[in-house]
């Protein structure tokens, strides 16, 4: 009876890897999965989630937070990546009047990196910004007259290059002493100056709560003596599905926490071996009275390599397995947020969403109610 | 670098006492010889010293340097019939820099104005000129005769030897290969031309299986082939002015060969020869033929009439053979001065006679004419020089006509005539621009036509105008069904690239030059003579037929001329290549030995391959590491390595003498002689941006070599100044992480054409079947594979004859004004009626608004009484704009107004579109693998990696892979990979790239999978996926067919007006044929309502009144015929088929229909 339950729950939270693939990868939802073997279905019920899911944070910095996500399944982490990538809205430029642009970079594609600049202001102070109707569209409506300052940031970009000296010859072929020969040889994420609109000026009165560009040493264009670039650029707020500058991650992603085990003891020159074999240092020596022992030293630090299991002496040896519900979480943030603020901005996404549905289905099922 | 020379062993020292230890030592001698590193430096070094289109531009040097001068002075002299006082004489030539007048100004012409003002980058051709005018004697120094294309690049052209920062201000790419042509602002490229070689015997079958020795004669003035045949065991001369195969005795006594004899002895008196030509001496005997005269007359009747010549001056039919056989025949053999002027030719004769005879007694020596020591290749410079030969004397015939018109006349006039005065320039200037323009090579004096010699040089990428210039074209029929020229030869090995040629009718035909081949240019060949008979060899002129082919000593032949023997062949060779290396012969003049025919060949003729190889001397390199080292440094080029004879040029017949190992392990002590710079050599510089070729199936580098040439990219650090009519660019091209050296050498990473895509090779969705690509939609928001299509319209404003001209308005006339709605499409026009720059185009919107004028009746009558009045006033103007066309909108790049020498008003405008990859666009990696975009996919939806988060751009179906077998993607792929982790570029160069077992040791170093196979996670479900899929960098090359240019629909639209059927064709707005095959099927399956309905209906249904008593067709109701319209009945039939009817009608057939009921 025991080993069926070790059985059932080895099925149901370890993936093993072997050498031709993955084992055991699948996620077994159904309750009645393992009806055969148990004889009962598997409980289910929302207390036991509660009390198994949670969140244990394993690094936090400016940049990225690590944590585990316990007790979850698949469909659950993976919605939480996918709204962190897709659905958490910034603020990104996405209307342009180009006024002038004498630069070698095409209109278009000079308005297309600047959309790409991360902007530092926060969405959540924003609304989105209505689109125009057909109607509107076929009128001639210009969308950037329609900007207010609750749904809108705006920003000037005018920057001319000149030479230092202007009684210096026009060099052509200088790569090196571009800074140093004319003004604004680049034009950088820098220049990018807020306009307030509307009430936004005293919504950010100071310079360090003021709206700008979130890096910037980003490069633009390029620009030499004569070239000029002026254009006025609208900020909407927007979410990654869209389009990827929105997006407010540089990368979400999440990996199934490995859990190495060794089928038998692996001693002597074996041991040394195997800790050789890995390049990433995940198993250690034990020394139990003068045997050297082969011990996993840091589970978590296994890139799934496979070097380990290469050798056919350790392929039936080293147990290269992974918790199917246990999900080591890196979210890294692009910064408009914080990256924990991302995580639980997720997390509202998700319940919004899910309260969403369930008002459909209780809609739903109570017309269909009605009908009957 | 300096330490590594420290580690250096020092080099032997000579003449150290431990020399002869040294070379006894026998653990020495076995030692294995050690590597020279960085050998394949010797390659960019030969490049920049020979170039990859080098050999265009040598070709063309010469030709303006010394081939002209040659042409100039063959033709140097006019007389007058009209005056024989008179004479002109062309005593120099010379050609300037590209100049152009306008406006009595005279400035300097550089290609980029050429190309944007449609003119022609030429230079005025300049002569010297002697002549008599009354009774004196002019010079007159620098009269222009026409004005020559100039190759750019040429010696002659601004940008030879000009500075980087020179060639930025004048708007060139500093990596354009050059060597191409601009007429009237088109980009031409003569292509390599292909050919036999000249002057030279071949034995070969001919369609009948007779065995034949053909030679094809070449000077200055004629070009003729000579034929020699042995049908039914006798010898017979064929020649094209001959109606009538000559027997080969009779020719023999024709030129001047008294007895039996002698025409024995010429040939050879072993009996092998005695007996293979009895039949012919006894065959000249039954003619009864003894006497010269007697031949001669023989040889008279069998000339062809050629009737073109009109009233010839009536030679008698033994003048006329004898004028063959002097001029015609065998044309390249010089006559002697001596008693027997054609001795020199019956000996040829007797040789070839020869080499028939052992062709027929052994079949092994017939002659491969595939062979391609047997090939010459024809450059720019020898059909230029040709085509000028030949429009030169045209030039003078034209001249001498006038000049003798007008010395014909009497009085002052002609005592004052100044001949300068009749010199026209236009016949060379257009002459030569024509055929450069059109690529049609007439010459009528060597009955040459070629057409397709020159093409516009494609600019859709760098890679493609290279290939252009790498190009051979040969001349064989391209539907002929023959495998022998087409076929890769052996002695292809090193000139020419394996890889890179087209595939279909032309395949094989066309070839691409290997990247060090080098064509020669032609050679002087008196001093080379004069060094043979300074090595020993005694003068052919001395020996007759027997002491010739002596077994004694060899025979030597000069360019294919019998010039000597030499007893001492094996030294003769070594002392002449001796002499090569040292300098005193010019180091493309090949020599080598035949031991079959018993011959040493002399080859200094222009047009032959040659490449360099490394010179080894007693199973050594003779270059060290420390010349390599010099190199690197700067220290050594090339030439000097060539000087201190570390190198050595050999053409395709050298190196059957040579025993040429391919790297240092083969490398034997005793026969060895050259060895490969570098095996990656063999392969053009189109096949070479191939990573690891070596592991593909061949077909798949043919097929990345014609796909390479269509990838967008970068075209040349000028491409936002170049105003081709169309331009495809990436926005983000990147170097490739996997390169090769080649890709280094041919400077690709400097103007790439792709892009490094994060590629999984794994199943996906089910819209990556048949190689579709699944790309991923971040990553297209990001800038993935983003493209400019960059296209110039034109329109020029003309002047008529009748003093009005065209004129651009802006928007709209003032008579048109109130149509309101017209208004939009003029939105985008200024003041002037152009576009503005930056504008947006959508479809219809008129970017150049041009009204022509049309002549009202009346208004000719009032030019003609106010002749003073303003001529706008006269004439009705009727527009003609341009507008835009296309689905999506484009912008105004730039607008450029100019003029041309025959235009006066010229506008280009240069529209600009973004292109971000769509479903159906085209993309291939760089080992002939293309796919179209089948799937556009979230990023969110994408697989990424357990690892790092990683995520493709770009998914590849693992199915391309078992058929293809191009197993170099995957190393470039697991490559890519470990480059990325070690933050280098790897190398697959072909045959010595990175080796991708240390590619997967830095893999495993940086803890991914030794065999590129990462754990990924499903982006759609959450889970791990049960399989390992193998990811990755691979470059990955957009290439320019996308659907945006090819999609096309249709409900409704045009129809001819002939046939009243749907237009054909999307330019057109056709609509879709259901061709024989669909309407097979449609009366297969029964479906006669739908066939009818898709046939006439949708199609060309007209109404038809036709007369049920006579059958014709009639009008409504009415019979014209009948004059009734009592049995007139409506028929519905498509209205081709009317047409048909009435077209017989008016031919007088007469075509009845009978009508019945259903």
């Amino acid at each position: 009876m025991e080993s069926k339950a070790k059985f059932v729950e080895d099925r149901k939270k370890r993936a093993v890897v072997k050498t031709h693939g993955i084992d055991n990868a699948a996620t077994f939802e159904h309750p009645a999965s393992f009806q055969a073997t148990t004889g009962r279905p598997d409980k289910t019920s929302l207390k036991d989630f509660i009390d198994e899911c949670d969140i244990e944070i394993l690094s936090l910095n400016d940049e990225e937070i690590v944590f585990d996500l316990v007790g979850a399944e698949p469909p659950l982490a993976n919605a939480l990546r996918r709204i962190l990538i897709a659905e958490i809205p910034t603020m990104a430029i996405e209307k342009v009047n180009m006024w002038q642009n004498t630069s070698i970079i095409p209109d278009e594609n000079l308005a297309h990196r600047i959309g790409l600049v991360p902007i530092k202001a926060d969405p959540r102070e924003f609304e989105e910004h209505t689109a125009l109707t057909q109607a509107e569209v076929e009128e001639g409506v210009d969308d950037t007259t329609r900007y207010t300052g609750d749904d809108c940031l705006k920003f000037k970009l005018h920057v001319r290059c000149t030479k230092k000296d202007p009684n210096a010859p026009m060099v052509i072929n200088n790569t090196f002493d571009e800074e140093r020969l004319y003004n604004n040889p680049n034009v950088y994420a820098s220049h990018l100056t807020w306009e307030p609109l509307g009430n936004q000026r005293t919504k950010y009165p100071t310079p360090e709560s003021e709206p700008k560009a979130l890096y910037p040493d980003i490069l633009i264009a390029k620009l030499r003596p004569g070239q000029e670039i002026e254009m006025e650029l609208f900020c909407e707020k927007g979410t990654g599905k869209t389009h990827a500058k929105w997006s407010p991650v540089s990368t979400a992603y999440y990996r199934l926490v490995p859990d190495i085990r060794f089928k038998r003891e692996i001693v002597g020159e074996d041991a040394k071996e195997l800790k050789r074999l890995c390049p990433v240092g995940v198993f250690d020596i034990e020394d139990i009275g003068g045997i050297k022992k082969a011990v996993v030293g840091d589970a978590r630090k296994c890139t799934t390599c496979r070097e380990c299991i290469r050798p056919a002496k350790f392929a039936d040896v080293v147990d290269l397995g992974k918790w199917k519900d246990r999900f080591e979480f890196h979210v890294e943030t692009v910064g408009h947020y914080r990256p924990e603020e991302l995580v639980v901005e997720a997390l509202k996404k998700l319940k919004e969403k899910t309260v969403h549905w369930l008002e459909v289905i209780q809609q739903e099922s109570a017309s269909g109610a009605e009908e009957k | 670098m300096s330490s590594s020379r420290k580690e250096m062993p020092p080099p032997p020292q000579e003449g150290d006492g431990n020399d002869f230890h040294e070379l006894y030592n026998e653990a020495k001698l076995s030692q294995p010889i050690k590597k020279i590193e960085e050998k394949w430096k010797l390659v960019p070094a030969f490049l920049r010293l020979r170039g990859l289109v080098k050999q265009h531009i040598d070709s063309f040097n010469h030709f303006l340097n010394v081939d002209i001068k040659q042409v100039i002075k063959a033709n140097e002299l006019i007389t007058s019939e009209a005056d024989p006082k008179f004479y002109m004489k062309f005593t120099y030539i010379s050609i300037e820099k590209p100049k152009i007048e306008e406006d009595c100004e005279s400035h300097q012409l550089y290609p980029n104005e050429c190309r944007i003002r449609d003119l022609t980058y030429a230079a005025t051709i300049t002569v010297d000129l002697e002549y008599t005018k009354g009774d004196r004697i002019y010079i007159k120094k620098g009269v222009s005769i026409g004005r020559m294309p100039m190759m750019l690049g040429a010696s002659n052209c601004w940008l030879n030897n000009m500075s980087n920062d020179m060639l930025a201000r004048n708007k060139e790419c500093p990596y354009d290969p050059r060597g191409y042509f601009i007429i009237k602002g088109v980009e031409k490229v003569l292509l390599i031309q292909e050919q036999m070689s000249k002057n030279r015997i071949i034995i070969e079958q001919d369609p009948k299986k007779n065995f034949c020795a053909q030679v094809t004669s070449s000077t200055y003035t004629t070009k003729s082939r000579t034929t020699i045949v042995h049908k039914n065991e006798k010898f017979y001369l064929k020649h094209n002015t001959l109606a009538e195969d000559i027997p080969i005795v009779v020719a023999f006594k024709a030129m001047g060969m008294q007895c039996d004899q002698e025409v024995a002895q010429i040939i050879g008196t072993e009996p092998m020869y005695l007996e293979g030509l009895a039949l012919s001496l006894q065959e000249c005997s039954q003619l009864n033929i003894l006497t010269q005269s007697q031949a001669l007359e023989y040889m008279g009747s069998k000339v062809k009439t050629v009737k073109a010549f009109g009233p010839s001056k009536s030679k008698t039919p033994s003048d006329e053979a004898r004028d063959i056989l002097r001029n015609v025949v065998l044309a390249h053999i010089p006559l002697s001065k001596h008693h027997m002027p054609y001795f020199q030719k019956c000996r040829y004769m007797g040789l070839m006679i020869r080499r028939v005879i052992e062709a027929v007694n052994d079949p092994t020596k017939l002659d491969d004419k595939d062979y391609y020591g047997n090939k010459r290749l024809e450059l720019a410079g020898q059909l230029i020089s040709l085509l000028f030969e030949d429009l030169f004397k045209r030039f003078q015939f034209d001249l001498q006509k006038q000049i003798d018109s007008a010395l014909s006349r009497t009085g002052a006039r002609r005592d004052n005539f100044d001949a300068i005065t009749c010199i026209r320039q236009d016949t060379i200037t257009s002459g030569l621009e024509m055929a450069i323009a059109s690529g049609n090579w007439v010459l009528k004096r060597f009955k040459m036509e070629r057409i397709g010699v020159t093409q516009p040089l494609s600019r859709l990428s760098y890679i493609a105008a290279i290939g252009m210039m790498t190009r051979i074209n040969s001349q064989f029929e391209k539907t002929r069904k023959i495998s022998g020229p087409r076929a890769l030869q052996p002695s292809h090995w090193g000139i020419l690239c394996p890889a890179d040629t087209p595939e279909g009718e032309s395949c094989g035909l066309v070839k691409n030059l290997a990247l060090t081949t080098h064509v020669t240019t032609d050679c002087p060949e008196a001093p080379l003579h004069r060094i043979c008979i300074d090595l020993g060899m005694e003068d052919a002129a001395l020996l007759g037929g027997d002491e010739l082919y002596s077994k004694e000593h060899v025979l030597i032949f000069l360019n294919g001329q019998p010039i000597g023997v030499h007893k001492q062949p094996q030294k003769f060779v070594r002392n002449f290549r001796f002499l090569r290396k040292r300098g005193r012969i010019q180091e493309f003049v090949s020599i080598y030995l035949n031991d079959q025919q018993n011959c040493i060949y002399i080859a200094s003729d222009g047009g032959r391959l040659v490449r360099p190889l490394l010179v080894v001397e007693k199973g050594k390199l003779k270059l060290q590491q420390r010349d390599i080292e010099d190199l690197s440094l700067g220290l050594k080029d090339f030439n000097d390595f060539l000087k201190e004879g570390l190198i050595e040029y050999l053409d395709v017949n050298e190196e059957n003498n040579a025993l040429i190992a391919l790297n240092e392990e083969l490398l034997s002590r005793e026969h060895t002689t050259h060895m490969e710079i570098d095996p990656f050599t063999i392969l053009g510089c189109v096949a070479g941006l191939i990573p690891y070729p070596h592991h593909n199936q061949s077909p798949r580098n043919t097929y990345q070599c014609a796909m390479g040439k269509q990838a967008i990219g970068t075209c040349g650090y000028n491409q936002l100044n170049r105003v081709d009519t169309l331009l495809y660019l990436m926005v983000y091209p990147q170097k490739p992480l996997v390169k090769t050296r080649t890709i280094e050498i041919n400077n690709f990473e400097k103007l790439p054409a792709g892009q490094n895509a994060s590629v999984a090779i794994m199943s996906y969705s089910g819209y990556d079947i048949e190689d579709a690509v699944i790309l991923n939609r971040s990553s297209l928001d990001r800038g993935f594979a983003r493209a400019l299509y960059v296209r110039r319209y034109q329109a020029d404003i003309k002047r008529y004859s009748n003093g009005s001209a065209d004129v651009i308005m802006p928007a709209t006339l003032p008579k048109e004004k109130h149509r309101q709605g017209m208004f939009k499409k003029f939105h985008a026009l200024d003041q002037s009626g152009v576009a503005r720059v930056g504008e947006a185009l959508n479809s219809g919107d008129i970017f150049i608004n041009k009204y022509a004028p049309v002549q009202l009746a009346d208004a000719a009558n009032q030019t003609l009484s106010k002749p003073n009045h303003q001529p706008s006033d006269n004439f009705e103007y009727k527009p003609r704009p341009e507008a835009y066309k296309g689905a999506n909108p484009a912008y105004v790049d730039r607008v450029i107004m100019t003029s041309t020498q025959e235009d006066p008003f010229l506008i280009k405008v240069i529209t600009r579109q973004t292109r971000v990859p769509e479903i159906g666009d085209k993309f291939s990696s760089r080992h002939g693998q293309k796919g179209v975009v089948g799937l556009i996919v979230p990023q969110e939806d994408m697989p990424f990696s357990e690892r790092n988060g990683w995520c493709p751009d770009l998914v590849m179906n693992p199915h391309g892979f078992p058929s293809r077998m191009t197993v170099g993607k995957m190393i470039e792929l697991i490559s890519g990979k470990a480059g990325v982790l070690t933050g280098a570029c790897k190398y697959g160069t072909a045959f010595s790239g990175d080796p991708v077992e240390e590619m997967g040791k830095l893999l495993v170093k940086n803890g991914y999978s030794y065999d590129g196979k990462d754990v990924l996670m499903s982006g759609i479900s959450g889970e791990i996926l049960p399989c390992f899929v193998f990811s990755g960098p691979i470059y990955y090359q957009r290439l320019k067919h996308m659907v945006q240019d090819k999609m096309h629909s249709r409900a409704r639209g045009p129809k001819s007006t002939l046939t009243r059927q749907p237009t054909e064709g999307r330019s057109r707005d056709g609509g879709l044929r259901l061709g024989e095959m669909e309407r097979d099927c449609l009366i297969g399956y029964g479906a006669a309502n739908l066939l009818l309905e898709r046939l006439m209906i949708s199609s060309d249904q007209f109404v038809v009144w036709v007369c049920g008593k006579c059958g014709f067709i009639g009008y409504e109701g009415m019979c014209s015929y009948c004059k009734s319209g009592e049995q007139v009945c409506s028929v519905k039939m498509p209205y081709a088929c009317k047409l048909l009817l009435q077209e017989l009608q008016s031919m007088n057939i007469r075509t009845q229909i009978k009508l019945a009921d259903v």
